[in-house]
C-alpha cells in the first residue's frame, strides 16, 4: 500500500482535457476549457446551471464531439466519439436520471452490454460479482429486484456498480446527491473514498458546496463556459468557492433599481400544497406562497425540485393531493386546464415543442389554441379564420414575431419565435396571473431581452407574474420577491431589495 | 400539392409492379390483365358507371376513417359498421315501417343506418377511453362479429320464404329502393350524400372547432391537453362520425343495389378494408379521397372482370390493393406523424 | 368424462397455431416493433407449406418452408418500420392485406386438393399413460410436442440468456441499450424475424396438421386473435400457453355445441367476443399489477443526434 501512495504522491495524471471548445448556435457553452484529473482523486467539477459542467462531461464521455481541443488519457491522445468509446477507454458516467431499465432487475441491468459474459445464465456470474462488490465495500443490495423498487440512493449504487463492472477507471458522477436523502448521500461519500483508494477516480459535478468541501480532494470551477479556477479544496474556504461559483458581476445590471413594488391585493395563494410526481411520490411537500397584483415572484432552484409538479398542479394539468389554490379568492383547486384557463390565467409551459405548440399546424392556428371556441373566433360550430388570420396578423407585428406570413407551420419557426409566438398567445388572454417556466431557455439574447420586457410590461399593468428559472440573473432581474425550492418544499422568500447571491446560491444547493 | 400527385402517380407504377408478379404466379400476361382491368373499369360507359358505383362506399368509408385517422385513433372497423348500416336500414325496412312513403323513408333508412353504423364503431372508442383497451384490435373483433351477424340474420331469423331457400331477406318495397342513374347501378342519391358529405368534411376539418380539434389532438396529444380539449369527448366524436358514414355506405348497398340483405360477402367486397387504403393514399384529404375511391372503385370492377376472363382468384385485386398501401409506406409520407416525443403511457 | 376428455384432447391442436403465433409476436413486441401483420404471415405460412407439402409429399419440408416464407414477409415490415421508421400501424396493416391477397392467388390451384401425406399422431411411449394429462398433452402430433418444446425455449432465452436481456431492454428503452453498446436495429431486425418464422409456423400447422386443406382466408382472423394472446400473456411467453388453449378450447366448443341446434353464425362469432373480454381482462390485470406493454412498442427508434 505504502507504494501505491507513493504513486499517488506524485500526482500521476490520468486524464488531461485542453482547450475544449463547444459551442450550440451562438452560445458558447465550453469556451477553452481546460481540465486534469490525477489517478485516485475526487475532482469536484462546480458551477451554476449553465455554467458548463454538464456539456464538459458529455464531450468527455463521448456524447457531444467538441468543436475544438484534445483529449488526452495516460498521455495518450484519445477520440471519444460514443458512450461506447469512452466505457472501452474505461470512462463511466452517471446520469442525474439513471440510465437504468426501470422493469428489469439489478443484475439484469449491469449485464446489459457487459463484454464477456457467458451466452446462457448470464446473470450468475454478475450476481456473484455484485454479492462481491457489496461485500467488500459493505453495503447491502438485492441482485434480484426489479430496479423501479429501489430507492434513489440504490439505483444510484447500481450505477456504482455498473460502472465497476465494466472496470472503469473513471467515474463521472453528475449531481449524484440532488436525488438522495442525507444519510444516503453520506454512504455514497463513504463509498467513493473507498473506490478513491484503489485508484479509481472520480469526477463529482455538483454545486452543493457543502458536499464538495466534504468530499473533493480538488475542485475546478466552471462560469459561463469558462474555468475559473482550479483549487485544492485545503486551500479554500466556502465562502470563496461561492464567489468563484456566481462571480461579482451578477447582480445590478439592466435594471434601475432593486425595490419591490406591487400591491397588497393577493391574486395567487396556494396553502400547504402537497402533489404527486409521476410515480406516486411526493414532489411538492406543504407549499404556501401568495403572489400579489404587480408582482413576480421567481422559483429559483436546481430543476427536479418540485418546480414542474407545482406549475403543473396550479395550472390545472396535475391533481394536488393536499392543500388548496385560489385565484382572487375563488378555489380553483383540482380544476381542469380550461376551467383555470377561463380564470384568465396564462402558462408559457416549460418545454415549448412538446406542449406549447402543434408543430404541423400553421402560426394563426396555434396562435388561437386557448381560445379557438371562444367568440370572435368561432361562431357556432365554425371557426371564422378571416378573423383569425387578421387577429394572428395584429399580434405577430405587435410582438415582432419574425414568419413568412400566418399561415406557415408554427414547427418551421426558429426557438425564439415560437416562444414569442406562446407569449403572444398567452398574454393575449389579458391574464391576471402569468405561469411562466423557464421562458427564455436555450433562447439568444435578443429573444430573451423581449421576452423580459413583455413580462415586465405585464407586471407594470397589475399581473401578477410567477416564474420559474435555472437562470439566477433572470430571476434577480425580473423579479420582486425569490423563493427557493428544494426537495418539494420552499426554503425561503427573499425580497429583492435584501436579496443576496450567495444566501440564494446557498439555499438553492441546500446549505 | 406537388407531392400528392407524385404519391398518386408512383402508386400507379407500384401496380404494374403487382401485375408482374402476378405473372410470375399465374402465368397471365401482365399487358392481358392491364388492358382488362383498365377496359372494363374505364372503358365503356357501363364500365365506368360499375366503377362509380363501387366508389360510392369507398368514399363513404374512406372520409369516415380519414377523420380517425385523422385524430391518431386507428378504426379500422369499417367494414363492420358498413354491414351494422345495411342491417339497420333493412330492419327500419322490413320490419318497422315498411308501408311508409318513399320520401319519409329513405330519409329515414340512412339515418337509422348511420346510427347503427356510429353505434357499433363506438364501442372500440368506449372500450379505448374507459379501459384503455387497442382499438384496433377491437375494431377489427367486431368486423368479424358484424360479419357473423348478418350471416345469422339472412340464414336465420331473416331468412325470406320468397327466394327458394337463397339466404336473403325478403326485398324491400320499391318505396325503399334507391333510384339509380337511368340502366346503371349508380344510386345516386348516396352518390350526392358522399359528395356532400365530402364537403361537409373538408368544411368541419378546416374550418369547424371540431376538425381545430381533431387536427390538435393528432398532431400533439401533449399540447391538446395543454390546451384543455376535452380528449375522450372528441375521440369518442370521431369514432360515432365515421362509423356513421360507414354506416351510410352499408345503406347505399342494401338499399340502392341489392334491395335485400344478403351474406356479408356478398354487401361488401372490403370496401372496409379497401377503404384504409383510400383514405391514406388520399393523403386524408377528403377533396382527394373522393377521386382516389373513384381509382380503386376501378380496380375492384377490374378486379372482377380478371376473375371471369382470365380466370385470376377475387384475392387478385385485394394483393394489388395491399402493394398500394405497402407503397404509400414506403413513400414515407404516412410518417409524418412520428411522434419526437414519447407519448405519455397514460392517454388520460 | 370422455367427452370432457375428448374436448381437452382437441383443445391442445386447436389452440397450437395460436401458441406459435403468439410466442413470435412475444418476442417482436418486447423488441419494441408492433406487428399487426400475424394474419398475413400466419396465411402465407399457410398456403406456402400446403402447396410444398403437396407438391413433394414432404410435410416437414413445407412446414420449413412456411417459417421461410412467415420470416421473408416479418422482414418487410422490419424494413418499414426499423429502417425507415414508417408507421408500424399500417405497416403491419399492410403485410395483413399483403397475405390475404397473395396466399389467394397462389393457393388458387390448391382448393379442394387433398393432402396425401399427413402428419400423424405420435403417442410418447410412457408419457401418454400417465393417468388424465397423458392422453391430452401426449398423444398428440409432432408438431404440437415441437410447441411444447419452442414455449420454454422461448420462455428460457428470453429470461435466462444474455439475448434476452438484451431483447427485453431494446423495446423497454433502447436508448439504455444503445448507450450499453447494443446494436438496437440488429436485435429488433432479429426479433421480428423470429415473429414471423412462428406465424408462418402457425399458419403451416393449420393447412396441413389442423385442416388439412387449403381454403382461402383460413385463418379469419385467429392472426388477430394472436395479438389479443399476446397482450393477454403479458408478453410471457408461458403464459402464451393459457390464452392459446383457452381459445383452442372455445374453438373446440364451437364445433361440439353445433348439433345442439345453436346457429353456426352465432358460434363463429364466439373467439371475437372473447377476444374482446380477454382484452377486457388483461387491461385489468394490467392496471392493477402496474406492469404495461415493453416501454418503446410501436414508437420508431432515433438515436438521439446532439
Amino acid at each position: 500500500m505504502l507504494e501505491f501512495k507513493g504513486v499517488f504522491l506524485v500526482m500521476e495524471k490520468i486524464l488531461q482535457m485542453k482547450g475544449i471548445t463547444k459551442r450550440f448556435g451562438n452560445i458558447t457553452a465550453n469556451d477553452r476549457i481546460d481540465f486534469e484529473l490525477n489517478r485516485g482523486e475526487i475532482h469536484g467539477l462546480l458551477g451554476e446551471n449553465g455554467a458548463g459542467k454538464t456539456t464538459l462531461m458529455n464531450i468527455l464521455y463521448g456524447l457531444y464531439t467538441p468543436d475544438e481541443g484534445e483529449i488526452y488519457i495516460d498521455d495518450a491522445r484519445v477520440d471519444i466519439r460514443s458512450p461506447y468509446d469512452a466505457i472501452r477507454l474505461g470512462i463511466s458516467m452517471v446520469h442525474q436520471n439513471f440510465k437504468l431499465i426501470q422493469s428489469h432487475t439489478v443484475v439484469e441491468n449491469v449485464a446489459l452490454g457487459l463484454k464477456g459474459l457467458s451466452f446462457f445464465y448470464p446473470n450468475r456470474y454478475i450476481e456473484k460479482k455484485i454479492r462481491a462488490f457489496s461485500e467488500r465495500y459493505n453495503f447491502r443490495i438485492d441482485p434480484n429486484t426489479p430496479v423501479w423498487q429501489l430507492s434513489a440512493g440504490e439505483k444510484q449504487r447500481v450505477e456504482i456498480i455498473k460502472a465497476f463492472c465494466r472496470e472503469a477507471r473513471i467515474f463521472i458522477l453528475d449531481e449524484p446527491t440532488t436525488m438522495l436523502t442525507p444519510s444516503e448521500t453520506k454512504e455514497l461519500f463513504r463509498l467513493l473514498k473507498l473506490l478513491k483508494e484503489e485508484g479509481i477516480s472520480v469526477i463529482l459535478i455538483a454545486h452543493k458546496l457543502d458536499e464538495v468541501m466534504e468530499v473533493c480532494d480538488r475542485v475546478t470551477i466552471l462560469r459561463g463556459g469558462k474555468r475559473i479556477n482550479t483549487v485544492d479544496i485545503d486551500s479554500i474556504d466556502k465562502d470563496e468557492l461561492a464567489r468563484m461559483m456566481f462571480g461579482q458581476d451578477i447582480v445590478l445590471e439592466g435594471r434601475e433599481e432593486y425595490s419591490v413594488s406591487f400591491d397588497e391585493s393577493v391574486v395567487l395563494e396556494v396553502r400547504d400544497l402537497t402533489i404527486f410526481n409521476d410515480k406516486g411520490l411526493p414532489a411538492v411537500k406543504e407549499v404556501s406562497f401568495d403572489i400579489h397584483r404587480g408582482e413576480i415572484l421567481g422559483i429559483a432552484g436546481v430543476s427536479g425540485n418540485g418546480q414542474r409538479e407545482l406549475i403543473e398542479a396550479i395550472t390545472g394539468l396535475r391533481k394536488v393531493v393536499r392543500g388548496s389554490i385560489r385565484i382572487l379568492g375563488e378555489d380553483v383547486t383540482n380544476m381542469g386546464a380550461k376551467e383555470i384557463l377561463n380564470k384568465r390565467v396564462a402558462h408559457i409551459p416549460e418545454e415549448r415543442m412538446r406542449m406549447g405548440i402543434v408543430p404541423s399546424m400553421s402560426l394563426e392556428e396555434n396562435i388561437i389554441l386557448r381560445s379557438y371556441d371562444k367568440a370572435p373566433f368561432s361562431s357556432g360550430l365554425l371557426l371564422d379564420y378571416s378573423v383569425i388570420s387578421e387577429y394572428a396578423k395584429e399580434l405577430i407585428s405587435k410582438y415582432r414575431i419574425s414568419a413568412l406570413d400566418e399561415k406557415v407551420p408554427a414547427g418551421t419557426l426558429s426557438g425564439g419565435n415560437i416562444q414569442k409566438l406562446i407569449l403572444a398567445r398567452e398574454l393575449s388572454i389579458s391574464p391576471v396571473l402569468i405561469i411562466a417556466s423557464h421562458p427564455t431557455q436555450g433562447l439568444d439574447v435578443r429573444s430573451t431581452q423581449q421576452i423580459h420586457e413583455l413580462l415586465l410590461r405585464k407586471k407594470e399593468e397589475g399581473c401578477a407574474i410567477l416564474l420559474v428559472s435555472e437562470d439566477l440573473q433572470e430571476l434577480i432581474d425580473l423579479s420582486d420577491r425569490i423563493a427557493v425550492m428544494f426537495n418539494g418544499t420552499i426554503r425561503g422568500i427573499i425580497d429583492i431589495d435584501r436579496a443576496n447571491i450567495e444566501e440564494i446560491g446557498s439555499l438553492m444547493v441546500g446549505v | 400539392m406537388l407531392k400528392r400527385y407524385r404519391n398518386l402517380g408512383l402508386s400507379i407504377l407500384v401496380i404494374l409492379l403487382g401485375i408482374f408478379a402476378i405473372y410470375l404466379v399465374s402465368g397471365v400476361r401482365p399487358d392481358v390483365m392491364l388492358r382488362s382491368i383498365v377496359t372494363s373499369a374505364f372503358g365503356s360507359i357501363y364500365g365506368l358507371s360499375e366503377t362509380l358505383t363501387k366508389a360510392i362506399p369507398l368514399m363513404l368509408c374512406g372520409l369516415g376513417l380519414s377523420l380517425s385517422f385523422r385524430s391518431s385513433v386507428w378504426n379500422i372497423g369499417a367494414e363492420g359498421q358498413l354491414l351494422m348500416g345495411a342491417v339497420g336500414a333493412t330492419w327500419i325496412v322490413l320490419y318497422v315501417m315498411p308501408n311508409a312513403p318513399k320520401l319519409v323513408l329513405i330519409p329515414i333508412m340512412f339515418l337509422v343506418g348511420a346510427i347503427c353504423g356510429g353505434i357499433w364503431a363506438l364501442i372500440p372508442a368506449i372500450l379505448k377511453v374507459k379501459f384503455n383497451l387497442n382499438e384496433i384490435i377491437v375494431s377489427l373483433m367486431l368486423n368479424y362479429i358484424a360479419i357473423e351477424f348478418v350471416n345469422y340474420l339472412v340464414y336465420g331469423p331473416w331468412k325470406s320464404p320468397y327466394e327458394w331457400g337463397f339466404p336473403y331477406s325478403t326485398k324491400f318495397p320499391t318505396s325503399a329502393q334507391l333510384p339509380r342513374i337511368l340502366d346503371t347501378r349508380i344510386h345516386y342519391p348516396t352518390l350526392i350524400l358522399a359528395l356532400i358529405l365530402a364537403i361537409i368534411i373538408y368544411i368541419i376539418l378546416y374550418k369547424s372547432k371540431l376538425g381545430y380539434e381533431i387536427r390538435v389532438i393528432g398532431d400533439n396529444i401533449d399540447a391538446a391537453r395543454y390546451a384543455g380539449l376535452d380528449i375522450h369527448r372528441i375521440i369518442l366524436l370521431v369514432f360515432l362520425l365515421s362509423g356513421g358514414l360507414a354506416g351510410l355506405a352499408g345503406v347505399g348497398e342494401v338499399a340502392g343495389i341489392h334491395h335485400r340483405l344478403r351474406v356479408a360477402s356478398g354487401i361488401s367486397s372490403g370496401y372496409g378494408y379497401t377503404a384504409v387504403i383510400v383514405a391514406w393514399l388520399g393523403c386524408l384529404d377528403p377533396l382527394l379521397i373522393i377521386l382516389v375511391s373513384f381509382l380503386f372503385g376501378g380496380l375492384l370492377v377490374g378486379g372482377d372482370a380478371i376473375q371471369v376472363s382470365l380466370g385470376l382468384p377475387g384475392a387478385t385485386i385485394n394483393f394489388i390493393n395491399s402493394l398500394i398501401l405497402i407503397f404509400v409506406l414506403v413513400q414515407g409520407f404516412s410518417n409524418a406523424r412520428i411522434p419526437s416525443i414519447r407519448k405519455r403511457k397514460s392517454e388520460r | 368424462m370422455s367427452f370432457i376428455l375428448e374436448i381437452l384432447k382437441a383443445t391442445i391442436p386447436a389452440g397450437t397455431p395460436l401458441l406459435l403465433g403468439a410466442l413470435g409476436e412475444i418476442y417482436t413486441e418486447r423488441s419494441g416493433i408492433l406487428n399487426l401483420g400475424v394474419e398475413g404471415m400466419m396465411i402465407m405460412g399457410a398456403v406456402s407449406a400446403f402447396g410444398i407439402t403437396a407438391i413433394t409429399g414432404n410435410v416437414w419440408l413445407g412446414v420449413l418452408v412456411s417459417a421461410i416464407v412467415g420470416g421473408g414477409m416479418a422482414l418487410i415490415h422490419a424494413f418499414n418500420s426499423i429502417t425507415l421508421k414508417a408507421n408500424q400501424t399500417l405497416s403491419g396493416l399492410s403485410l395483413t392485406m399483403l397475405g390475404l391477397g397473395l396466399s389467394g392467388l397462389i393457393g388458387k390451384r390448391y382448393v379442394g386438393v387433398p393432402l396425401l401425406n399427413k402428419l400423424h399422431s405420435l403417442p410418447i411411449y410412457g408419457l401418454k399413460d400417465i393417468p388424465l394429462i397423458g392422453p391430452i398433452l401426449f398423444d398428440q402430433d409432432p408438431l404440437v410436442y415441437i410447441s411444447y418444446l419452442l414455449t420454454f425455449v422461448f420462455w428460457f432465452f428470453l429470461f435466462n440468456t444474455r439475448f434476452g436481456i438484451e431483447l427485453r431492454s431494446v423495446g423497454e428503452s433502447p436508448d439504455v441499450a444503445d448507450s450499453a453498446g447494443i446494436d438496437v436495429s440488429k436485435i429488433q431486425y432479429l426479433a421480428v424475424f423470429i415473429g414471423g418464422i412462428m406465424a408462418g409456423l402457425g399458419g403451416a400447422y393449420l393447412s396441413v396438421v389442423y385442416a388439412p386443406a387449403w381454403i382461402e382466408g383460413m385463418t379469419a382472423g385467429m392472426g388477430w386473435i394472436v395479438l389479443a394472446i399476446t397482450i393477454f400473456s403479458l408478453w410471457r411467453p408461458e403464459r402464451a400457453i393459457l390464452g392459446s388453449y383457452l381459445f383452442g378450447g372455445i374453438r373446440v366448443l364451437q364445433y361440439k355445441l353445433q348439433p345442439f341446434g345453436i346457429s353456426p353464425n352465432l358460434l363463429n362469432m364466439l373467439p371475437f367476443i372473447f377476444t374482446i373480454l380477454v382484452l377486457m381482462l388483461a387491461s385489468k390485470e394490467i392496471s392493477r399489477k402496474r406492469i404495461s406493454a415493453p416501454s418503446s412498442l410501436g414508437i420508431p427508434y432515433f438515436r438521439e443526434k446532439l
